[in-house]
């Protein structure tokens, strides 16, 4: 379906593709098996300037809205959702400091997210706070000029890998959600250090690992925004990102749909290629149909929020839950398609299925996504 | 260091069909793309320019639609393009393009370094670079898959052989031709697509190089193509098939029969 790009975007989809297609694919059944971070990859993405995208202008980047992120992401997505996660969440790591921080801050770090130079992370999740974000232990004091961090991180992506960590921590433990706030941690940052690192069942290619914040030192100026507003950064941050969760799942859909229909031409089976067969060509109708609805709830989510920044919770869950659970089922039907083949490592679209299952639980899981709509719902109808 | 790179439009490779009536290289609806050898001599250029400074120039002869592949140069890094198009240039072979190049060159000024693919993929010569090097005088080392210390006055380079490699130190201006393990193209960066897309292209005709009209294009090409042809399909062919007791007996009667 013609989406009526501009020139722009569709430069965006050109660059992403030329990485998937020469950088990505050749490497990504290797990456998944070996567990390896694709930090060649990423230097390449940064060269060709596409960590840029979600930057303003004014510090060095392309200053991409929402729409431009989900273009690029799905792409990358279409090659490996490993390393596409691993791009995303630079961005997703970052945003706490475009939507709260000091110009200062701003000055600091954009420049170099928008170039590549270094990458961020997101650390949010704890091993008693996934769902409810408010289960965070971690703790920050004053202490002259310096805050004190201590707590412990669990499950934060480009966790090792980044130089650049937003962490959120409690400076007013009593005050429950309205005592977060959020800090700068820089990579070398005393007392700051990585622990355990994940094994997954998908998106292997991805860092997954411990932050370990004991006794650790900061200066005062890591503050992002004012203290005690963490957690409304925090909700913003996710708003933002999660249709570039939802665009993951289209691009990986998309990779699984042409793996699908590409086999069903060339597989013979009772003298004919299977494609030939009304059960096999249903099953790539119904891909294809909840594909591009997908696509078109994402991009018009995207567009939405680009329009209208202060209200983008509703749209911004929607397509999250609905492009996320159609990966799923869509990467599924293709193993189906591809039969006894499609469950091989030999072929591509086993480890599309697995990479499928993380985009329904992370960045918040679909039933908390349910439960924003139902409670924006609820809201509009007051 | 001021660096020039070659680089030629071909028909891309998944695409080639030759044309049956007249046995030539179909390029009609064939899709043009950079050689690739070519990609890997820019990405050399680029990568020395990051390292030591200094300009990256971009060079084709061709007609016009050539240009594409010098605004694909430039959003690679490469800083200009200049296409050396002229109708006089049509028909040239590999010793009248070397001339033609080797003019365009002296016209800009010369460089310090020039690099070209080892070949194109539609010709297979191989000769153009060193031509070219001929022509203008300059040391050359062909093959190259690797450049190490490059410097203002000398070069290095590893260039490849059948039974490893040699290691060469050039002294600048040199021009050198590179294999595809040189290096791995980096793909073109949004700030540079928006760069190749505004660009202004040079143009050099015949006369804006002061080329003597007898060594261009066809009227400066020994080369005479006689004949285009795929090959034969080699016909008669016996598959023998058995034990290998039986296949050799097949084998042994089969040329007797032919004796």
């Amino acid at each position: 379906m013609d989406y009526f790009f501009t020139e722009q975007q569709q430069m965006i989809i050109d660059t992403a593709r030329e990485i998937t297609n020469e950088k990505i694919i050749p490497v990504r059944a290797e990456l998944d098996e070996k567990n390896q971070f694709p930090r060649e990859i990423l230097h390449d993405i940064a060269k060709a300037d596409l960590f840029s995208v979600f930057v303003p202008e004014e510090y060095g980047g392309f200053g991409g809205g929402c729409f431009e992120v989900v273009l690029a992401l799905e792409e990358l997505a279409r090659g490996c959702v490993g390393v596409a996660t691993s791009f995303a969440a630079s961005a997703l790591g970052i945003f706490p400091v475009m939507i709260a921080g000091s110009e200062a801050q701003k000055q600091k770090y954009l420049p170099d997210i928008a170039s590549g130079a270094r990458w961020a992370a997101f650390g949010l999740t704890e091993s008693n706070a996934g769902s409810d974000a408010s289960g965070i232990r971690t703790t920050a004091v004053e202490d002259g000029e310096e805050w004190v961090l201590n707590g412990t991180k669990q499950w934060i992506t480009n966790g090792g890998e980044s130089q650049i960590y937003t962490i959120i921590a409690l400076t007013d433990p009593n005050k429950g959600a309205r005592g977060a706030s959020i800090f700068v941690v820089e990579e070398g940052d005393p007392g700051f250090s990585y622990g355990k690192k994940e094994d997954k069942m998908g998106i292997r290619s991805s860092a997954t690992r411990e932050l370990i914040l004991k006794d650790c030192r900061i200066p005062k100026d890591r503050l992002v925004g004012r203290k005690g507003t963490g957690f409304i950064t925090v909700m913003k941050t996710l708003d933002m990102s999660r249709p570039g969760i939802a665009s993951l799942g289209i691009g990986l859909a998309q990779a699984a749909l042409d793996e699908a229909v590409v086999y069903a031409k060339q597989r013979v089976q009772f003298g004919k290629p299977i494609i030939s067969f009304q059960a096999v060509q249903h099953i790539l109708a119904d891909m294809a149909i909840q594909l591009e609805a997908g696509r078109a709830l994402v991009y018009g989510a995207a567009k939405h929020i680009d329009a209208h920044p202060k209200d983008m919770s509703k749209v911004s869950s929607m397509c999250k839950v609905f492009a996320t659970d159609m990966a799923m089922k869509v990467t599924t039907d293709a193993v189906q398609v591809l039969g006894g083949y499609g469950y091989m490592k030999e072929y591509p679209v086993e480890k599309m299925m697995r990479d499928a299952k993380i985009l329904q639980i992370y960045e918040g899981t679909n039933q908390i996504q349910r439960n924003v709509i139902g409670q924006e719902l609820n809201k509009e109808y007051s | 260091m001021k660096i020039i790179v070659c680089v030629k439009q071909v028909p891309d490779a998944k695409d080639v069909r030759l044309d049956p009536k007249t046995n030539t290289l179909a390029r009609e609806g064939v899709d043009a793309i950079m050689n690739p050898y070519d990609r890997h001599a820019l990405e050399e250029a680029v990568a020395i320019k990051e390292k030591q400074g200094g300009t990256v120039t971009v060079i084709t002869m061709g007609p016009p639609q050539a240009e594409t592949v010098l605004r694909e140069a430039i959003a690679c890094g490469a800083d200009d393009g200049v296409l050396i198009s002229d109708r006089a240039f049509a028909g040239a072979d590999t010793w009248a393009t070397a001339y033609t190049l080797a003019k365009a060159v002296q016209t800009l000024g010369g460089a310090d370094l020039i690099l070209c693919g080892k070949q194109a993929i539609d010709g297979d010569t191989a000769q153009v670079g060193p031509g070219l090097a001929c022509r203008l005088q300059v040391p050359y080392a062909t093959c190259v898959q690797k450049t190490r210390n490059v410097t203002a006055t000398t070069i290095e380079v590893e260039r490849m052989m059948d039974d490893g490699f040699d290691v060469l130190r050039l002294p600048l201006p040199a021009l050198i031709t590179v294999v595809k393990d040189i290096n791995e193209p980096r793909v073109a960066s949004l700030k540079g697509k928006m760069k190749a897309k505004k660009a202004a292209i040079r143009q050099l005709s015949a006369a804006a190089i002061g080329a003597d009209p007898q060594c261009i294009g066809l009227a400066g090409s020994p080369t005479q193509v006689v004949r285009v042809f795929p090959p034969e399909p080699r016909g008669n062919r016996k598959i023998f098939s058995g034990s290998v007791e039986e296949q050799v007996e097949q084998l042994v009667a089969c040329l007797k029969a032919h004796l």
